[in-house]
């Protein structure tokens, strides 16, 4: 039964890539405003919204301008979603009579939404009307991600131009992500979604009557449009808040397959997206195997540890040993393994079972997946350019070692892009570290563990890697909804969110206006097993430094204990 | 200059006294890296005080912060080492000049006795013979022979003349014969050696911009550790473990990057010392680096790919004449012939003929008729016989007028040698053209071989000649040369450059004449010829002491080596955070989490023996690493991957490795000698 499970999460790997190489192409044509199939229908849609906000197509924008544009609009977004919800009592669409959102949680949800973390402080099926969910919540859902593209793609053109200082259009951008990326294929998802039972309706509530006889209302909603952006969108944040473990948001094993494509579809697609946009895929397929390593190493371990017989079951006498707690008996546990080593990698934050439950084992992997800076194909854009900033760290050592200055993508790599890079992957870290140092000491927060030791570590440290690295998921056991954590969780998310954004834009901006180097350059092509090693080394080695003591003293040691060493 | 140890007695006592006199804040600011473990060790001690003074056992406190603070005394020491190496190096060349006396002319015309030290730009002075020439200048009037061994240890001495290319002269050098009236063009303390020395000397020298990004990394690197170290505590303090201060300081210096950040300011240093210790004064340690970059060289054919004359390498026969006779008839009509192509051929035909230089004499009655530019050629007349030697037109022309013609087969090999690059020359005997002699431009010895590391190394080298295409595309081919520009002309050069360096790439060049300075300022890197021009020299960054053009490879081989060292002492550094963490972490919570004592995988003594041994481990690597800083990675050419490779097998996995080893072996001393 698990050799046919683990066929499965093959399969589903294959066929994401499958999809993902094409697609990765065909967002290439779109930013670069080449005709698709899809212009015959978007083409008007989109000049009908530039001409609707005064955006001239062809204004190309410089990395401050760039930046400016992706700041206000965050700002302009944020105000839009803590509004509605601060007001959604006596806005219309509110069947259940829901109150108006606390300024603290709405604070938290609205800079959670926009910065496309989708950290979720309290349950939204419980909390939020439909309107709130569906013009607030669905649409950062959308756009968020497609900012986030944006910062991606912009970073690769800093890499593909030479001597300018344009880096394109936000504006264009986003609107293109939207409209070309993002609504099509939560589209066809969500109409597959549909087949496969996922409720899509205005109604809020049904009254059922169980067996028993007694009443029970049941929430549903416009659950499978939400669901397929937040899965590809690096989003995470369900309409219920059990999330992929819901059977209305994930009924059966065929939609949890589809789920889990979709999580990983649009930030792998990327990587071929970039490739095509440098002109040459077989970098984009040495980035594909960091990635896909990292990936599977993480897999598997999780894996093992979720098969392994649990020492504390086995201890107790129960005769399956397999970790089965916190998992939905319908996916098995590859399937599970297989979202959560997903869903960590790239930001998303989804979950189809409950981390706190999982091995600590998994746990740390889990962790570190966030704290190396959602890399592993990573958030929609953001974490493509993550990996590039990697590439840059890792590049500029190893073009010491070669008596170069060091170049990456024919790009002479100076003061600026080392000043960015660090701050875009090194402050998230010193972040993550003092805001879970500030919760230890903090008694509310304290307060908020429903654990001690190593696990209750593990709980507030997964929560600030989480936010920090904008990925949203919760390791559980958390009582989120306070005040602490709400004011610095958002600070936590903007911090995460912005750190990147700002260092991929300004490296944008510098690499942009360098002179290209000849093609025929002795550097070390991206493509070179050598560079593979660095980049891989540079990646786990920054996380391993960093949260070495962390995890040494949170998962490790609890994985320790458990097993009674 | 004989090659100096690297730890000579004088400089090594300098260099420790002034590894104290750099532990002031003030001076250590400039390497932030060290400045923190400063701190960190002035805490340490403070509550080793502390301990002692309220009567608790310090002894593990008083060791900690002992190699505390020799990690900053080590680094410091390394940059003393390196600049006292450079100082000393720069120092012996401005000693000779310093006791100097300059004979000034005055305006008025008179001439007056002053000191060296004294002279300004723009002063004349007079040299005469056997005196020392003051300062650095250009010869306004007369030509001398000096010897300018004292610069560049060169025993043969050479011509410097006024005007043309060659008017250089560099003060502390000697003037053998002749009598020189300079213009100085360097003040006191505006020289090359002054220049130089400010290079080398820490509190004066411009980081580079490479070197400033690095040290961002280390900052970054230094900041997240301090995090880890400051948020530990408080981490612990959940499990209700408390980290004495001793130990978090101990984490903190053992993972910042103190061993690349130590060695950091020696590594650049020590590259300009390597530089001058290869004669070559760099003006900008930017320009050093760039040279590492560079991926197109200019070069000029004569003088740097061929020597400077073309020589005689063959006679070719026409039918039916004596090859002896040839030989014979070639000497003759060389006789009179001074150019240097014209001994040449003398020589070669002695060596075919098989005789000595005293065995010459010169026919009785012969006349000679010398080589001048205008006849084109030099030849004998003797016994009735008009032998003759020179360019092939004048020649024709000449058996012409003797009722001759020239016979096909010379006319075959005339052409077949201009395309192949030589310079043909015919030889004859009244009307009868009796064969042809084969100049070539004789390749400089290990041309060919240092051009193809050049071009291992990527960097495609450009000849630069006024000759015709032909024959440059003949020598190019021969010496390995990737491309040329031929019939170029003083534009040319600066032309060439600037379109390179559009397409992106960095251009070196080598010049010495006043027409080349435009070139020289424009190229990325301009080594000018210590011989050239002043003009050519301050336009360039870097000036060859031994104006010898193939020192380009030197620097650029030097450039990469900064780099490279620097690359690897960094990957070294950080891979060695990986086994101090395996020491420190089980050593911190030994007593709460017996389990984490998994981690000890080097079953290291006790926790105090772990942190002890991993601080010692960390402290004497800097000073084990000094001579790898200073004489720099050795550097080989071979592909930019497999040297990558090479590098990070070297130093990242065996930076990982080392200190496992290093830190047990160290922990079983420490514990057999009972330190804790």
């Amino acid at each position: 039964m698990i050799a046919g499970e683990l066929m499965v999460v093959a399969l589903i790997i294959f066929a994401t890539i499958a999809c993902a190489y094409p697609f990765g192409i065909y967002m290439a044509k779109v930013f670069g405003g080449e005709k698709t199939f899809m212009s015959k229908v978007m083409r008007p849609v989109e000049n009908f919204f530039y001409k609707f906000a005064g955006i001239k197509e062809n204004d190309k924008q410089n990395w401050k301008q760039y930046l400016k544009s992706f700041v206000l609009f965050f700002g302009l977004g944020f105000v839009i979603l803590f509004a509605i919800l601060s007001v959604q009592k006596w806005l219309p669409m509110n069947p259940s009579g829901f109150g108006n959102i606390r300024w603290d949680t709405g604070l938290n949800i609205a800079t959670s939404f926009c910065t496309n973390t989708n950290w979720q402080s309290v349950s939204f099926e419980a909390s939020l009307t439909p309107f709130s969910q569906m013009i607030g919540i669905a649409v950062q859902n959308f756009v968020s991600a497609a900012a986030g593209l944006a910062v991606g793609v912009a970073l690769v053109r800093g890499f593909a131009r030479k001597n300018t200082d344009k880096i394109g259009n936000f504006w264009v951008d986003l609107t293109r992500g939207v409209l070309y990326v993002l609504v099509p294929i939560s589209l066809v998802v969500a109409i597959f979604l549909v087949w496969q039972g996922v409720p899509q309706t205005l109604g809020n509530t049904i009254q059922a009557t169980t067996i028993q006889g007694q009443s029970q209302t049941i929430i549903t909603g416009p659950v499978a449009s939400q669901v397929s952006i937040k899965m590809l969108g690096s989003n995470g944040g369900g309409y219920f808040n059990a999330n992929g473990a819901h059977p209305f948001e994930n009924p059966t094993p065929l939609s949890n397959a589809i789920q889990t494509m979709a999580i990983l579809f649009i930030p792998m697609s990327l990587l071929f997206t970039f490739g095509k946009m440098i002109g040459d895929m077989k970098k984009a397929w040495s980035l594909f195997f960091v990635c896909i390593f990292l990936f599977v190493i993480g897999l598997s371990i999780t894996m093992y540890a979720e098969m392994s017989p649990n020492p504390v079951l086995r201890n107790a006498g129960v005769a399956s040993g397999l970790n089965m707690e916190g998992k939905e008996m319908r996916f098995g546990i590859p399937s599970s393994a297989l979202w959560g080593q997903s869903t960590t990698v790239v930001s998303n934050g989804s979950v189809n079972g409950m981390h706190d439950s999982f091995m600590p084992l998994s746990g740390l992997v889990y962790i570190f997946n966030m704290i190396t800076g959602e890399v592993i194909f990573g958030g929609v854009g953001v974490g493509l350019a993550s990996l590039l900033l990697y590439s840059i760290l890792a590049m500029f050592i190893a073009g010491l070692m070669i008596g170069k200055t060091p170049e990456l993508l024919r790009k002479k790599l100076g003061v600026n892009e080392m000043v960015w890079a660090c701050v875009g992957l090194l402050t998230p870290c010193i972040v993550v570290l003092i805001l879970t140092a500030i919760g230890f000491v903090t008694p509310s927060a304290l307060s908020s563990l429903s654990a001690k030791g190593s696990h209750g570590f593990s709980q507030l440290l997964y929560a600030n890697t989480s936010m920090v690295g904008n990925n949203g998921s919760a390791f559980g056991g958390l009582a989120a909804n306070t005040p602490f954590f709400n004011l610095t969780g958002s600070f936590a998310m903007l911090f995460g969110r912005f750190a990147t954004v700002v260092s991929a834009i300004a490296v944008a901006g510098s690499l942009a206006k360098k002179n290209q180097s000849p093609a025929n350059s002795t550097q070390i092509p991206m493509t070179s097993p050598a560079f593979v090693v660095m980049l891989l080394a540079v990646i786990i080695i920054v996380g391993a430094l960093t949260f070495f003591p962390s995890l040494a003293i949170g998962p490790l040691l609890e994985h320790l204990k458990m097993a009674g060493m | 200059m004989a090659k100096k140890s690297l730890f000579t007695g004088e400089i090594v006592k300098t260099a420790i006294l002034g590894s104290f006199v750099r532990l002031n804040p003030a001076s250590l600011w400039r390497n932030p890296v060290m400045l923190i473990v400063f701190v960190v060790s002035s805490i340490v001690t403070v509550q080793m005080f502390y301990l002692a003074v309220t009567g608790q056992s310090f002894g593990f406190e008083l060791q900690i912060s002992i190699w505390l603070w020799f990690t900053v005394l080590f680094a410091n020491f390394a940059e003393a080492l390196a600049e006292g190496r450079g100082n000393a190096q720069a120092q012996s060349l401005r000693t000779n000049r310093s006791n100097t006396i300059a004979n000034k002319i005055e305006h008025d015309g008179s001439i007056k006795t002053v000191s060296a030290t004294t002279l300004k730009k723009d002063d004349i002075v007079i040299v005469s013979e056997g005196e020392i020439i003051p300062s650095d200048g250009d010869i306004v009037h007369g030509v001398a022979l000096i010897d300018e061994s004292a610069i560049t240890g060169e025993s043969a001495p050479v011509v410097r003349e006024s005007g043309g290319d060659r008017c250089g002269v560099t003060g502390g050098t000697r003037v053998l014969s002749g009598k020189l009236e300079i213009r100085i063009t360097a003040g006191q303390g505006e020289t090359f050696i002054d220049h130089m020395i400010s290079m080398v000397e820490g509190a004066k020298r411009m980081k580079t911009p490479n070197e400033i990004a690095l040290e961002i990394l280390l900052i970054a690197l230094t900041s997240v550790f301090l995090c880890v170290t400051v948020t530990l505590p408080v981490f612990s303090n959940f499990f209700g473990t408390q980290i004495p201060v001793v130990i978090l300081a101990s984490l903190l210096v053992c993972l910042m990057p103190t061993t690349i950040g130590g060695l950091l300011p020696a590594i650049g240093i020590a590259g300009m010392d390597r530089l001058l210790s290869r004669n070559v004064i760099a003006l900008s340690g930017r320009a050093v680096e760039a040279s590492g970059d560079v991926d197109v060289v200019l070069l000029d054919k004569t003088g740097t790919i061929t020597l400077g004359n073309r020589q005689a390498v063959e006679l070719i026969p026409v039918d039916g004449v004596d090859e002896r006779h040839l030989f014979r008839c070639a000497l003759l009509s060389s006789l009179a012939d001074d150019t240097p192509e014209g001994r040449s051929i003398l020589s070669l035909s002695k060596e075919k003929l098989g005789i000595k230089g005293r065995d010459i004499k010169a026919p009785e009655l012969a006349t000679f008729v010398p080589y001048t530019a205008e006849n084109r050629m030099s030849g004998i007349d003797v016994e009735g016989r008009k032998i003759r030697k020179g360019a092939f037109d004048a020649i024709e022309q000449f058996v012409h007028s003797l009722g001759g013609s020239i016979p096909n087969k010379a006319r075959i090999a005339v052409d077949s040698i201009a395309k192949n690059g030589g310079t043909p020359l015919v030889v004859s005997e009244g009307p009868d053209v009796i064969g042809v002699v084969n100049l070539k431009d004789i390749l400089k010895e290990n041309i060919g071989h240092r051009l193809s590391q050049l071009r291992k190394l990527g960097i495609v080298s450009v000849m630069i000649t006024g000759d015709n295409p032909l024959t440059a595309a003949a020598i190019a081919a021969e010496a390995g040369i990737d491309d040329f520009i031929a019939q170029a002309r003083p534009e040319t050069k600066l032309a060439s450059i600037k379109k390179y360096q559009e397409d992106g790439h960095l251009v070196a060049m080598i010049g010495d004449g006043t027409n080349d300075a435009p070139a020289l300022a424009q190229a990325d890197v301009g080594v000018a010829m210590n011989a050239g021009t002043q003009s050519a020299r301050e336009a360039a960054n870097m000036v060859d002491l031994d104006s010898n053009p193939s020192k380009l490879l030197d620097i650029v081989e030097t450039g990469k080596q900064i780099l490279i060292t620097r690359g690897a002492l960094t990957t070294f550094s950080i891979a060695n955070d990986v086994a101090k963490y395996f020491a420190i972490i089980p050593a911190i919570f030994a007593a709460t989490f017996p389990e984490l004592g998994i981690l000890n995988i080097m079953h290291l003594a006790t926790p105090h023996s772990a942190i002890l041994s991993s601080v010692i481990f960390n402290a004497i690597i800097i000073p084990t690493l000094i001579p790898l800083a200073l004489k720099g990675i050795s550097y080989k050419a071979m592909t930019a991957q497999k040297m990558l490779l090479v590098n990070i097998f070297v130093f990242g996995l065996g930076g990982l490795l080392l200190p496992f080893v290093s830190i047990k072996l160290i922990d079983m001393i420490v514990v057999a000698l009972g330190l804790v």
